[in-house]
């Protein structure tokens, strides 16, 4: 049973489509004001883990337990607005209830741009565009941001200063945070615990303890292991991490 | 008259038709429109109403490429190009077939917006009061799928239930306004207005009224100039609207250079 801190609590959620099994007896539990990393390779069912846990597609088998006060505010994939449909960002951030300007402005100012209020979605670039997605999950003051993969398509410094916004946000407004990302470099040293999916839990744990989990290691390469010890050593200058040749996963 | 009505039909794909552009389903309203002959056949075939038999039919369409959609065997635009030929074939043998009844197939293709008379009128507006409604109704969460399925449904919107109003929607406006424009040109009804609004706004409420006021403005002129020249009112409507999108675009090209 979940403690009044415990958030949300997924236990043996298992899905699986035309007959290919995507989630086998997955468990997680979520914990206000923590952060969670969900990695894997490709393939792997983060983003169907993450919706299941949002509601958006029913397990076949599992129970999750939200709890009462449970608000989330959630980030899916870079979206790709269509060209054909005009919409600015303060419009955006409107769908599907109306939300005030001082509010709207106010998230805006969160995640850095309030500058982009008026602009067309279409104008923005990836960074700008990840932004506002930010400032949208977070109207609602929510305790638990969702974020899959929040740093796609955006470009390599961009990485590190979205990773250190969402955190900073983290602080700001002590929601807990369950994130999905490629990019194990980065995102590590800022967790509080891993989770590395593939169909089922291959491991989990805290990000000092999991790059030496034997079935990471067998996932992700000994190779990753190893650029992991480097950026922990010089988390503070990612550059280095860049001239060492950091790379992402697939 | 005529102008009535075909303004009435305009206010209603201006929304719709922004929909159907920024969700990319033009083909799909083609194929609904397409399978209308088979209806319209049908109907004489069982001494309905003709209309009546246009409705069923697309409406039966709607439900079937909703529930087909959601299983994916095929590629949507597949099944929809097999629905939409199928249908269309299958409409024209069973009008052929028929030598009592004469029907005249130019007027379902292409529509005869000056033969509409009152009692059509009076159809007309109470289906465009209905689907605006619906439309205004749904509009932002409607909005909020285009956007994103995935976050309209965990924010919880049900999607399914929205795409079905959505698929009934089109196909009803489709029965109402094959009399006017016909059922190979009513597609074009709603999507070029809607594609010529598109470069002159900012938000999604200004696509879709200024699209209803293209529309309404193409009616009036498509029907002006095929008196005048003694042209097909529903060709020439659609030319028109084509028209004054050519117009647009190349004035904003210019503008932009």
């Amino acid at each position: 049973m979940p403690n009044n801190q415990t958030l949300l609590a997924a236990s043996n959620i298992s899905v699986s489509r035309r007959g290919k099994v995507i989630l086998n007896s997955v468990s997680m539990e979520i914990n206000a004001g923590s952060i969670i990393t969900l990695i894997g390779p490709n393939g792997a069912g983060k983003s169907t883990f993450i919706k299941v846990l949002l509601g958006i597609m029913k397990a076949d088998n599992g129970d999750l337990v939200r709890s009462k006060h449970l608000q989330i505010g959630y980030m899916p994939q870079k979206l790709q607005i269509d060209d054909t449909l005009p919409i600015t960002v303060e419009r955006l951030l409107s769908l599907p209830v109306k939300v005030s300007e001082p509010e709207t402005r106010w998230a805006l100012q969160q995640t850095g741009v309030e500058y982009l209020y008026g602009q067309s979605v279409q104008s923005l670039s990836g960074g700008e565009f990840q932004r506002v997605m930010l400032a949208r999950a977070i109207l609602k003051k929510p305790n638990l941001l969702v974020l899959d993969e929040p740093v796609q398509g955006v470009d390599f410094t961009g990485e590190v200063e979205l990773y250190e916004l969402i955190e900073a946000i983290r602080d700001r407004l002590g929601c807990a945070v369950l994130m999905v990302s490629h990019d194990l470099h980065i995102v590590m040293a800022k967790t509080d615990k891993v989770i590395c999916l593939n169909q089922h839990v291959c491991c989990s744990g805290e990000p000092e303890t999991i790059s030496d989990h034997p079935e990471f290691i067998q996932l992700f390469g000994d190779a990753t292991r190893q650029n992991l010890a480097i950026y922990k050593h010089k988390h503070n200058h990612h550059h280095d991490l860049h001239e060492q040749g950091g790379h992402q996963l697939d | 008259m005529s102008l009535a009505a075909g303004s009435a039909v305009a206010l209603m794909t201006g929304p719709l038709g922004s929909f159907i552009v920024w969700r990319r389903m033009s083909y799909f309203g083609d194929s609904l429109a397409h399978s209308g002959l088979l209806g319209v056949a049908l109907g004489f075939l069982l001494n309905l109403n003709p209309q009546i038999g246009l409705g069923a039919i697309t409406f039966a369409l709607a439900l079937l490429l909703f529930f087909m959609g959601r299983k994916k065997h095929l590629s949507t635009d597949t099944l929809l190009g097999i629905l939409s030929h199928g249908a269309l074939s299958f409409g024209l043998i069973t009008i052929s077939l028929m030598d009592d009844v004469r029907i005249d197939l130019n007027s379902l293709l292409f529509g005869d917006i000056l033969s509409v008379q009152l009692t059509d009128l009076f159809q007309i507006i109470v289906i465009m009061a209905l689907v605006l409604g619906i439309v205004i109704f749904f509009w932002n969460r409607w909005l909020l799928m285009t956007v994103s399925e995935d976050l309209a449904r965990a924010e919880g919107v049900n999607t399914h239930l929205l795409q079905l109003f959505f698929l009934l929607l089109i196909a009803l406006t489709i029965a109402v306004a094959m009399k006017l424009v016909g059922i190979l040109l009513i597609t074009s009804m709603m999507i070029i207005p809607a594609a010529t609004a598109r470069r002159l706004v900012q938000n999604p409420e200004q696509m879709a009224v200024l699209a209803a006021a293209i529309g309404v403005l193409s009616v009036f002129a498509g029907i002006f100039v095929s008196v005048l020249l003694d042209t097909p009112s529903g060709p020439t409507t659609v030319a028109t609207a084509t028209s004054l999108f050519a117009i647009v675009y190349l004035t904003r090209a210019l503008i932009e250079k």
